[in-house]
């Protein structure tokens, strides 16, 4: 049966009339096949307007409606609900833009224009005319949370979603959550004690029972979607049972393996067994197997295995047969606050980094600071401990430098170098700090002050300039620059040079985000959905981002994505279930061959091959009507509800004004 | 190798440098690797024609590319400066289609993708010739102690060379190596010889000369080794202190091929009381 189909077109004050001829229009639209009612009005989205929309509806018994206005993204939902109110499935109410794309665009030329938003009228209705009754789709929703990285981004977020009253799990690489924010001695722009702020954080989550840490632990395998994800938690032994240890330190004498200690960024060694970092949180040991001789000695035939620290633990608190565990956490939302890495020195040879040990990167610079740290806070050089009375700090090394190494700015760097150099000053108080530079980038609250205070209080020694070379002269470095504010070459002897390395995505963001099928960059950040409206939401519904993963940020930008991430997953969780809108891809089951292809191309893992039919099916929950199966199909076999290729091909013989039968 | 490949010898192979020429030449023939000369060469537009027009420049070397690509194989560019300009218009016909396109019409040549420009030390330090090399040594340099000197133009921009590593390239060291030289490292391989200013500004060249001699010698040097004629030319004329060679020299007097004797007198530091 054909229906009975109305159009309201809408003046938008001048903004349509004015170059759409809006009587014509409705005398046109009344000759239309299936239209029995047409009007205009002078803004259809005010209330008296949406209430001659809902009485016609009633009074004719229409079961199609186009609107003539703006875009579908202004009031197609404003319209959608009104005929909802009325009884009308809002699937069979359409928008016809004659605003955005008419109005605006020809207002020079009433008599086109009006035949324009005409035409654009008939193929809106063409459309309706097929439209099928929908209902939303709805779906369940855990109201969990999985947090990947267990840094202060993923801290606090976890911290204010389980004070929102959700239950969160923290997966964490490290034998320890704090993230590099561990590695820091003081902030900037007023000198706060990071390991103290830090500590009141961890304690809080250690406290908080909501909160489930999964240390040692990646995610192994992410099934399921927006609601209803499933994470597989890969957790490394954990050698060591603390509810045994009393963290006597007895094993740490005993274990005969040196290396160099990571989180110390190899200013100190450590065993294979040995406290992660000096925190109460890092207390019981953990033993790091790659450098173990007992699990070295096991691929060995007939080696003597090394226990030493099993044999000595008065509680038998160690175990080295310890296996790997499995554990699955179901959730509804994902937080990826996997963080940075420093990007290698040893891909700048010309700066010495890995040949001369007094040419350091900035984290091993905060490690020098840190009160609890290698030389307990005392800044001296690696080679001789001896005080450096001439320290040179290089900004910008590996950023900004498209040719060879990131082209982009790491954007902590200038601010985190002028707090080390003015950390250095109040220290050594007859030592020279010189920082090179390329632009001093201080735009945030305080930022700029804080480097003025550092050349004018400290004598900070800025000088505009890339640092060619730095070699070793006895016993200590020459450093070539040039200072390009006076276009000369310089040299500089110094006792300690600190680079200020890129901030590159933590090693591995890659892979996870394939694993997470989550979109990244050509430098492997994460990528949001839009960068200015939907800032931490990844490109897969129920992932978040927060921290240095997803751009190089400092602790305050970093915090507050955090926070950010958290609001927008208690949003979510604030309804009882998920609402999906039901214009996805349906599949006609005896067309498809089951070829597979567009579970190839679905870019949001929507598409699946059912085992039993044969065909491929679709995610309703998952699937966002994007159309690349229904375009990548070579049987036809998909189609979007609602926007059909036989729509399609009859809107567009309206528009092109040569409709034909299809 | 038995490979034969189009070669380019630029002004200073009949000129300035005939020694590294001659050199390189013999290093190449006992190779068994065949040269053959492009018939039509002009000039690659030298350190003049881009400071006058910057389609000149590209012109003159797109057309050398081009000749090259008529003949269908990969050529070989000794001298560092013409290498450092024919590399230019190469990376330019290899990344801009549009330009592509426009010399290909104006000088009336097909790009060929396969083919590359190789500087001599391309050439020379390909992989599949080191054993080749090794085993025509009949002098190893025992007890000479180099050091390599790469310069800007086979090296910067390293996107457009190519080169190994652009702050510390090693594969004139490597050669050396084989040839039995003990080769030092030392700080100033890519660091500026003056170039053109040499004939501009005397004083300034003679400084970065100096500082470059410096570290050479600090380094224990009794040669410093090139591949680049400019820098051969403005560091040996300007100091007493040290022989400079080009590295095929160097080559050619450890296979003990080429008439080395009338080679050294062309330097202005003698090298022959080095062997």
């Amino acid at each position: 049966m054909e229906k009975k189909l109305g159009v309201f077109i809408c003046w938008c004050g001048s903004n349509i009339a004015s170059s759409v001829d809006v009587d014509k229009a409705v005398a046109e639209a009344k000759k239309l096949d299936g239209v029995v009612h047409a009007e205009n009005y002078m803004y259809m989205c005010s209330d008296p307007g949406q209430q001659k929309v809902k009485d016609t509806i009633s009074e004719k018994g229409l079961d199609g409606v186009v609107v003539a206005c703006c875009s579908p993204r202004m009031h197609e939902n404003t319209f959608r609900k009104a005929a909802g109110s009325v009884g009308l499935n809002s699937y069979l109410l359409e928008i016809a833009n004659i605003r955005e794309q008419c109005s605006w665009v020809h207002q020079n030329n009433k008599p086109l224009a009006t035949a324009k938003a005409v035409s654009i009228i008939e193929g809106t209705l063409d459309k309706v005319k097929e439209n099928l009754p929908l209902e939303t789709i709805t779906i369940d929703l855990t109201k969990r949370v999985c947090v990947v990285g267990g840094g202060i981004a993923g801290i606090m977020s976890a911290l204010d979603l389980a004070n929102a009253g959700y239950e969160v799990a923290i997966i964490e690489k490290e034998p320890a959550i704090g993230g590099h924010m561990a590695q820091i001695s003081q902030t900037f722009p007023f000198f706060q004690n990071v390991p103290q702020l830090l500590q009141k954080k961890i304690e809080e989550v250690n406290a908080n029972p909501r909160i489930k840490l999964y240390l040692n632990s990646e995610v192994d395998v992410l099934e399921g979607y927006v609601g209803n994800f499933n994470v597989t938690i890969r957790t490394q032994p954990a050698f060591v049972d603390p509810a045994k240890c009393t963290a006597c330190g007895k094993c740490l004498e005993v274990c005969p393996v040196s290396v160099a200690d990571e989180f110390n960024r190899g200013l100190s060694r450590r065993g294979a067994i040995f406290r992660y970092n000096q925190t109460e949180a890092a207390r019981i040991p953990v033993l790091m197997q790659s450098d173990c001789l007992y699990f070295s000695a096991a691929e060995v035939a007939d080696a003597t295995s090394c226990r030493a620290c099993a044999d000595i633990c008065p509680e038998q608190a160690i175990d080295l047969d310890s296996i790997r565990t499995l554990n699955d956490e179901f959730v509804g939302a994902i937080v990826m606050a996997t963080g940075y890495d420093l990007y290698s020195p040893l891909k700048m040879p010309e700066y010495g980094a890995g040949q001369l040990p007094d040419v350091i990167d900035a984290l091993a610079f905060e490690r020098l600071l840190d009160p609890s740290g290698p030389t307990g806070g005392q800044v001296v050089r690696p080679s001789d401990g001896r005080v450096p009375k001439h320290v040179v700090f290089i900004q910008c090394v590996g950023s900004r430098d498209p040719e060879r190494h990131k082209a982009y700015c790491s954007r902590a760097c200038c601010m985190y170098t002028a707090k080390q150099a003015r950390l250095y000053r109040q220290q050594v108080k007859d030592g020279t700090a010189y920082i090179s530079y390329m632009d001093i980038r201080s735009d945030s609250r305080g930022f700029e002050e804080f480097v003025q205070q550092g050349m004018e209080q400290e004598n900070l020694v800025y000088i505009r300039g890339r640092v060619a070379k730095v070699i070793a002269e006895g016993d200590y470095l020459r450093v070539f620059t040039a200072d390009t504010l006076s276009s000369r070459q310089m040299e500089i002897e110094a006792d300690l040079v600190v680079l200020a390395m890129a901030m590159e995505p933590k090693a591995g963001t890659r892979e996870l985000a394939k694993k997470m099928n989550v979109t990244i960059d050509g430098d492997a950040f994460l990528s949001e959905t839009h960068i200015k409206l939907y800032p931490v939401e990844s490109s897969t519904k129920g992932v978040y981002l927060a921290g240095c993963g997803q751009s190089p940020k400092d602790i305050t930008d970093t915090v507050s994505q955090a926070l950010a991430t958290a609001g927008k997953i208690q949003l979510m969780f604030s309804n009882e279930t998920l609402i999906a809108d039901p214009l996805i891809a349906e599949v006609k089951s005896d067309v498809c061959s089951g070829c597979g292809i567009c579970i190839e191309i679905c870019p949001y893992g929507a598409r699946l091959m059912n085992n039993f039919t044969r065909i491929s099916d679709v995610n309703q929950a998952v699937c966002q009507g994007c159309g690349a199966c229904i375009a990548a199909c070579p049987n036809k076999a998909c189609e979007l509800i609602n926007s059909t290729s036989r729509q399609f091909i009859r809107m567009i013989g309206d528009f092109a004004g040569k409709a034909e039968a299809v | 190798m038995g490979k034969t490949f189009s070669y380019y010898p630029g002004c200073t192979s009949h000129s300035t440098a005939i020694e590294y020429i001659e050199a390189s030449l013999a290093v190449i023939a006992a190779l068994g690797i065949e040269l053959k000369e492009l018939p039509d060469w002009c000039c690659c537009g030298a350190a003049s024609a881009h400071n006058l027009s910057s389609s000149l420049a590209l012109g003159l070397s797109a057309f050398n590319v081009g000749e090259a690509h008529k003949k269908g194989s990969d050529m070989v560019i000794p001298c560092a400066g013409c290498y450092g300009n024919l590399a230019q218009a190469d990376y330019v016909l290899r990344h801009d289609p549009k330009e592509r396109r426009r010399l290909e019409k104006q000088l009336d040549f097909k790009y060929d993708e396969k083919i590359r420009m190789l500087s001599l030390v391309d050439l020379l330090a390909l992989p599949e010739l080191r054993p080749a090399i090794k085993a025509l040594v009949r002098k190893p340099l025992q007890g000479l102690n180099v050091v390599c000197y790469y310069g800007c133009a086979i090296v910067r921009p390293a996107a457009i060379t190519g080169v190994d590593n652009a702050e510390n390239p090693l594969r004139i060291d490597s050669l050396m190596a084989d040839l039995g030289a003990e080769v030092s490292d030392w700080s100033c391989k890519v660091d500026c010889c003056g170039g053109d200013l040499g004939l501009t500004d005397a004083e300034k060249t003679t400084e970065l000369v100096n500082k470059i001699v410096d570290y050479a010698v600090a380094a224990e040097a009794d040669c410093l080794v090139t591949s680049c004629a400019l820098c051969q030319a403005n560091v040996d004329i300007r100091q007493q202190r040290l022989p400079i060679l080009y590295f095929t020299e160097l080559m050619a007097e450890a296979l003990q091929i080429g008439d080395r004797q009338r080679w050294w007198k062309k330097h202005f530091n003698d090298p022959s009381k080095l062997f």
